[in-house]
């Protein structure tokens, strides 16, 4: 691992980062949005902007709660979520090399797209640049925008007049759809669907979503092999 | 009790982020460990799509949800970008709700 960064390098690894980050960041208007639309105040959406800060989990909470599943398996399913933060970080540890207070500071900006941004660099210098660059720019604008789409979803009054109740199931599928590329994940996937729908006339709302973690058990136990679409990559 | 699973669950998740950076990296060195916590999401994810367009209550319904979701797949094909794929999908239910 080389310790200095050359400035044409360091430069272009800055663009991308905001280039990505701009890019994800503005999608917090349609959380802000949706997340006004299940019932939550406009204080609380920008909570989960602030301090969750991770896309997937937050949208997960808000579509729990819309669907009429309780809060607490609404936070259940978004804390399940955000496991994938916890692999992340696993590979991110040794290439950011940080320590105490910064690293519980870095921590909060371990997402999918500061992730992709940095785990295929060479050097630490490198992966700091692209980590931050994408991390700080997704935060700034996502909460901004989550305060801008909160606003304007309470401004527009009923969610269901302008289809925002359907949005949450294309914002869903819009995140898993580039880890549909492995068959392995494609199987699980089409499982998972099943067995909550199965399971959705029979227990309370919430629970279906939950069970389906059953299914990534089931599947991981009996089905080896890698999976390329494991750490996300951004479009650049 | 929203405000109870706005915090619990975004201290947990922070937490998760924590964890990552902070524990060795062979707690995940089990391949089966590893496989299972990637498929999660994928699991999840899945069930989540299929909860939010189907289920209404303890039923399961096709409805404007349905058609939504099937202008958000020709998008995602398309390769639209996240913001339209998921306003071009409420536009399309607006709509069919109009008709």
């Amino acid at each position: 691992m080389t310790t200095t960064l050359d400035p044409g390098e360091r430069r272009s690894i800055i663009r991308d980062g905001l280039g990505v980050g701009i890019a994800t960041g503005t999608y917090g208007i349609s959380f802000g949005a949706v997340a006004v639309g299940a019932g939550l105040s406009v204080t609380q959406t920008c909570a989960l902007s602030l301090l969750m800060f991770t896309g997937a989990s937050q949208f997960a909470l808000v579509g729990v709660l819309a669907a009429g599943g309780t809060p607490l398996s609404g936070a259940l399913t978004a804390v399940l979520l955000g496991t994938r933060n916890t692999l992340y970080g696993l590979r991110l540890a040794p290439l950011l090399a940080w320590s105490g207070v910064r690293r519980v500071a870095a921590s909060h900006l371990v997402i999918d797209e500061s992730t992709a941004m940095s785990v295929t660099r060479t050097s630490t210098p490198a992966a700091r640049v692209g980590f931050l660059t994408t991390g700080v720019t997704i935060f700034v604008l996502w909460n901004v925008a989550t305060l801008a789409g909160a606003l304007g979803g309470r401004a527009l009054g009923d969610p269901r007049t302008y289809g925002l109740d359907a949005a949450v199931g294309a914002a869903f599928l819009a995140l898993l759809w580039p880890r549909l590329r492995d068959r392995r994940n494609r199987v699980t996937a089409l499982a998972a669907a099943a067995v909550a729908l199965a399971l959705v006339p029979l227990t309370a709302a919430g629970v279906p979503v939950l069970a389906s973690a059953g299914v990534a058990l089931l599947v991981g136990a009996l089905w080896p092999g890698q999976d390329d679409t494991e750490f996300p990559e951004v479009q650049r | 009790m929203i405000w109870w699973a706005v915090l619990g669950a975004a201290a947990a998740c922070y937490l998760l982020k924590l964890a990552g950076l902070s524990v060795p990296a062979r707690v995940l060195e089990r391949p089966v460990v590893e496989r299972v916590a990637d498929l999660v999401p994928v699991a999840l994810l899945a069930a989540l799509v299929a909860v939010q367009v189907v289920a209404s209550g303890p039923t399961l319904e096709l409805d404007a949800r349905a058609v939504a979701l099937g202008a958000a797949v020709l998008l995602l094909l398309a390769r639209a970008p996240f913001l339209v794929v998921v306003f071009g999908a409420a536009l399309v239910a607006a709509v069919v709700r109009l008709v």
